[in-house]
């Protein structure tokens, strides 16, 4: 099987913004062709709700406290961070724990591109066009085992290249986690790129994690250690603030954060907001997991 | 150039210039994107800050007065303290029309559910108190010694403003911090000043 990571993709290969979009666009005149003028402006609206923010925005407005805790400072700051070599730990009940290198993590697997609704706790929003592998793919081919409830993932600890961790404002290194069924969620993918380009070390390089239908917390980044456990994972904001940030941080306009409701949302750039999605638009597929779930309490 | 001569041509000019400053740049900031990604959350933030800072100023004219010994500053104090208010409805504004959409029914629910609007909406209450009885004609049908009373509730609005900004922040509380040390530095200062020598009697507001 051809093997294609993002840094092995010559760079003749790799989408730049402008072309992103040409190819866009010419699909899209291609549907203008063979819908016709009946369906096509509820197409075009469609697909208008998932137009990806800009490289630009998408890279230099981010949450990633190793970097300063202002949305600038990651951009500004993550340059001493070295995402190459990069190796992840895997351990917990599977059957191969080891140190992989982020080639062999994904070796024999094909990186996907999915363009994402991504809803920030803080009730901004963008949609990004991610390029990575689904998580369950990776986590069939480590073979966890039958106690592995939880998949934990750890960001790198290491305050000579994230130096926002010389300061104690989070409980240093970053965890999240997620069950199990989530965890394999067609849906949850390990983010390497963004745009056709290696993900940017602001942007969480070498490897993240994404699962859409969360707050953007979850969304751990430059991942050294991946455990699989049994008993529910002690994460990094919930430790911070247990009342305003859950284990699940599924995203609900029902369910307010206790400072700011999250019934909206405001889409980066823009002056007004509009109303949140239930699981931010992916409840059709990932409402099932949490059936007879009380969601209020396990916000 | 006589003392009110120089606070009329020179000082209140200067004062009205510095005072539009900070919102001429968040217009020009709008009209030419400069704005950051959030811009509502940026113009909220710039304008919160502003109206805590032109507070304190406010706050440090009597010390002033007191160490200079120039009694025209406290011909000013009202002008400053009208900006803070300014600053400080500017910056509710933008929380109505963006983030409630002018909805009335939103905002009694923000202030009764959620603490930290509560005392945000309070010290601007407060500041409203205090411009609406700024102005001099307020003074003499209050009285000198209630329109006092009343104005020392400034204390009160810092406070709640910096609970306010604290309760705000995520995580990080530096920078309200840096501001809560410098009002403890205020208030500290005008403690000293207080027990050095007893109070003289204000002109309040002053004439101008």
């Amino acid at each position: 099987m051809l093997i294609r990571k993002p840094q092995d993709i010559p760079s003749r290969e790799i989408t730049d913004e402008r072309l992103f979009w040409g190819r866009r666009e010419w699909l899209a005149s291609i549907g203008l062709g063979l819908v016709g003028a009946a369906g096509l402006p509820r197409s075009l609206r469609a697909q208008d709700s998932l137009k990806p923010d800009s490289y630009d925005t998408i890279t230099s407005y981010n949450n990633f406290y190793e970097f300063g805790t202002g949305k600038e400072d990651p951009k500004e700051n993550a340059h001493t961070l070295k995402p190459r070599p990069w190796s992840v730990s895997v351990e917990g009940d599977v059957k191969n724990p080891a140190r992989y290198s982020v080639e062999e993590l994904f070796r024999g697997l094909t990186p996907e591109e999915r363009i994402y609704r991504f809803r920030c706790v803080e009730a901004w929003a963008m949609v990004a066009p991610w390029l990575g592998y689904p998580l369950r793919d990776v986590i069939k081919k480590l073979e966890p085992g039958t106690k592995a409830k939880y998949v934990e993932f750890t960001t790198l600890l290491d305050p000579v290249q994230m130096p926002g961790q010389r300061r104690g404002v989070l409980d240093w290194p970053y965890v999240e986690g997620l069950r199990m069924d989530e965890a394999m969620h067609p849906l949850t993918l390990l983010v390497t790129g963004v745009y056709g380009k290696p993900l940017p070390n602001q942007n969480g390089a070498p490897v993240r994690l994404i699962v859409p239908w969360k707050y953007g917390f979850k969304g751990v980044k430059s991942i050294v250690k991946i455990r699989f456990v049994e008993k529910e994972p002690a994460t990094t904001w919930n430790i911070a603030a247990p009342n305003e940030y859950g284990f699940y941080a599924n995203v609900n306009p029902n369910v307010d954060h206790p400072r700011w409701s999250q019934a909206k949302e405001r889409p980066l750039g823009q002056f007004f907001k509009r109303p949140t999605l239930m699981f931010n638009g992916y409840g059709d597929q990932v409402a099932s997991l949490y059936a007879g779930m009380d969601l209020r309490a396990n916000y | 150039m006589t003392e009110a001569q120089l606070i009329r041509r020179i000082v209140k000019p200067v004062l009205w210039v510095a005072g539009l400053g900070p919102l001429a740049y968040q217009v020009w900031a709008f009209l030419t994107g400069h704005l950051e990604a959030e811009p509502v959350k940026g113009m909220e933030h710039f304008t919160g800050r502003t109206a805590i800072i032109i507070l304190f100023i406010t706050l440090t004219i009597t010390p002033l007065r007191r160490l200079t010994g120039w009694n025209g500053l406290i011909k000013v104090r009202r002008l400053i303290g009208l900006f803070a208010f300014f600053y400080a409805l500017i910056h509710f504004s933008i929380f109505l029309v963006f983030d409630l959409e002018l909805s009335f029914g939103d905002l009694t629910k923000e202030v009764v559910e959620r603490p930290w609007i509560t005392v945000g909406f309070s010290a601007l209450l407060i500041l409203a108190v205090l411009a609406i009885t700024s102005p001099l004609a307020m003074v003499r049908r209050l009285g000198g010694k209630r329109w006092r009373a009343i104005h020392r509730l400034i204390y009160l609005a810092a406070i709640l403003g910096m609970v306010h900004f604290f309760w705000s922040q995520k995580k990080d509380i530096r920078l309200p911090l840096i501001y809560a040390t410098v009002l403890g530095a205020i208030f500290a200062m005008k403690l000293f000043l207080a027990r050095r020598r007893p109070v003289s009697p204000v002109p309040a507001a002053g004439a101008g």
